[in-house]
């Protein structure tokens, strides 16, 4: 049977991912230094662990509310009071989902009809173009540009905008540019999705990672609540990837139809990762808060030692990349990345896998440590020497 | 100040070039500071967690609760810095509760601590009491987990 013609157009249109390759040259090397990382270095702190270990014992093994176990949502809600002033009923506003991977999933699925254009700044984390097409809508590319620090205006929106375009996906602290939008920015956003009455999904991940100030919550601009959905979840602040674990926040009718989907498709995320959740909101901050000082020292230190190197790059205020230019190796980004891991053994991933606006860049992760930042910072250097 | 002194605890051994990077300060400036805080004895010094027992060297601990006859004008003071002369005693600490003074003391063999104990420290005048635990194994210390298990276990590339 060739399965090529069975399978979705829309499986069929989406490009395969620009990682896998590095991916598979890394693998068969020894001694590398990977900045090529997406998610923290650290272990999910203890205390976080231990209280899933004793809900395990306790025989917590069983599905839960499809919304998620009340006691979470009760949490996240407190969460978000304490934090941004924002009240989130813990029945009807929120929806606990299986990483903001099925958030984003299943938000664009509640909101797309087929041929509706979403909005997407780019460089962006892989999976919003594709999500948006598997929902049915047409991703709408906008680059984001480095002279303004790959931050997103309504000028550079506004010409993309059609009858079609229904939402605007954004997401800050970016991966993987670093890119951080303050409340002057968000704001323009804010009143331009407000005259074109457009959705914002805001995927606000890497939002406890803010460094230099503190992190502006989409959903907290004047009028901005009802038409955000807002996704979080807990990997990259509690170094929680594996768990899974994630939600959604927004209005009512709107939750209520992603529960629909989730309830159908995911029944409940996982009963052992809402537990650990639990725990990680209730007494995670001062482990949350050391590791963030962490990475901020090693921000700098990557910062410093790239510009030493001659490789353009502005300061990240967010998340744990820094998006550097190399132009002035007279390589692309593809091929930087290719000769630097065969050559020096240190693995990267080249921008443009985050879209095309990344060309002649190349993300690198600072979740590593200091002793491998500098390692891989000598190696550089090595390499462009 | 603090974050140097932050990252110091951590890693005594992080290059001068390092940490101007990470402070976002001038290689001299952070020369100066941690001169000046050495001066001022708030950084007392640099040492190494060294697992010995991995080395193959036997060495013996014993934790020690000490009694003390409190002395007028110094309380228990005086007796402590005695106390804290010998080589053979690590750590002193003034403790509350049942026993005025913990002390750890480390030897080559459960001999030479006992007679340590019985010949110099409870001969001490104004040591009312001794009790003398021994260490069977340590687990943690200092912050650091002796035998860790734990390891990045995270593929090369993610995005």
């Amino acid at each position: 049977m060739n399965w090529n013609d069975k399978l979705s157009t829309s499986v069929q249109s989406i490009a395969p991912s620009g990682i896998r390759k590095f991916f598979d040259i890394a693998a068969q090397m020894e001694d590398v230094i990977s900045l090529g990382v997406g998610e923290p270095d650290f272990i999910t702190p203890w205390s976080i662990r231990e209280s899933c270990v004793y809900g395990l014992e306790r025989g917590y093994t069983s599905y839960t509310a499809n919304r998620g176990m009340p006691e979470l949502r009760e949490e996240i809600s407190k969460h978000y009071k304490r934090r941004y002033n924002l009240d989130y009923n813990s029945d009807k506003n929120i929806l606990v989902t299986v990483g903001v991977s099925e958030a984003l999933d299943i938000a664009l699925r509640a909101v797309i009809d087929v041929g509706d254009e979403v909005l997407i700044p780019e460089p962006c984390y892989v999976s919003y173009q594709a999500c948006t097409i598997l929902a049915g809508g047409i991703p709408v590319s906008v680059d984001a540009k480095i002279d303004n620090e790959f931050r997103i205006t309504p000028e550079e929106l506004e010409p993309h905008l059609t009858p079609k375009t229904k939402a605007i996906l954004i997401g800050y602290p970016n991966n993987p540019t670093g890119a951080v939008m303050g409340r002057k920015d968000l704001l323009k956003i804010a009143e331009f999705a407000e005259a074109h009455d457009l959705i914002v999904i805001s995927d606000e991940i890497y939002g406890d990672l803010t460094y230099d100030g503190v992190h502006e919550c989409f959903a907290a601009l004047p009028n901005m609540q009802d038409r955000t959905i807002l996704l979080n979840g807990f990997s990259k602040a509690y170094a929680m990837t594996g768990w899974r674990i994630g939600y959604a926040l927004g209005n009512e009718d709107f939750i209520g139809a992603m529960t629909k989907i989730h309830q159908y498709t995911m029944l409940c995320a996982p009963i052992t990762a809402q537990v650990a959740a639990i725990e990680a909101l209730k007494n995670g901050e001062k482990y949350m808060k050391k590791m963030v000082a962490e990475y901020d020292r090693r921000r700098r230190l990557i910062y410093d030692g790239l510009n030493k190197l001659g490789l353009k790059c502005f300061e990240p205020k967010g998340a744990f990349y820094i998006f550097p230019d190399i132009t002035s190796s007279g390589l692309t980004a593809e091929e930087f990345a290719e000769k630097l891991i065969r050559t020096e053994r240190v693995a990267l991933v080249p921008g443009t896998a985050f879209g095309k606006s990344g060309t002649g860049h190349v993300r690198c992760s600072y979740a590593t440590s200091i002793e491998k930042i500098s390692a891989a910072l000598k190696r550089i250097e090595n390499f462009l020497s | 100040m603090r974050e140097l002194l932050e990252i110091l605890e951590g890693n005594a051994r992080i290059s001068t070039a390092e940490l101007a990077s990470m402070l976002q300060k001038s290689e001299d400036e952070v020369k100066e500071q941690i001169a000046l805080l050495e001066r001022e004895k708030i950084i007392m010094s640099y040492s190494t967690l060294i697992n010995w027992e991995r080395y193959g060297e036997e060495l013996v601990t014993a934790v020690i609760e000490i009694n003390l006859t409190p002395q007028r004008e110094v309380g228990f003071d005086a007796l402590a810095e005695r106390i804290c002369r010998f080589d053979e005693v690590r750590t002193v600490f003034l403790m509350s509760g049942n026993f005025d003074l913990l002390v750890v003391v480390q030897g080559k063999s459960l001999k030479e601590i006992s007679n340590f104990v019985a010949k110099r420290l409870s001969t001490i005048e104004g040591v009312t009491q001794t009790r003398s635990h021994f260490l069977l194994k340590e687990y943690k210390k200092d912050g650091i987990i002796l035998e860790n298990e734990e390891q990045d276990r995270r593929l090369v590339i993610v995005p």
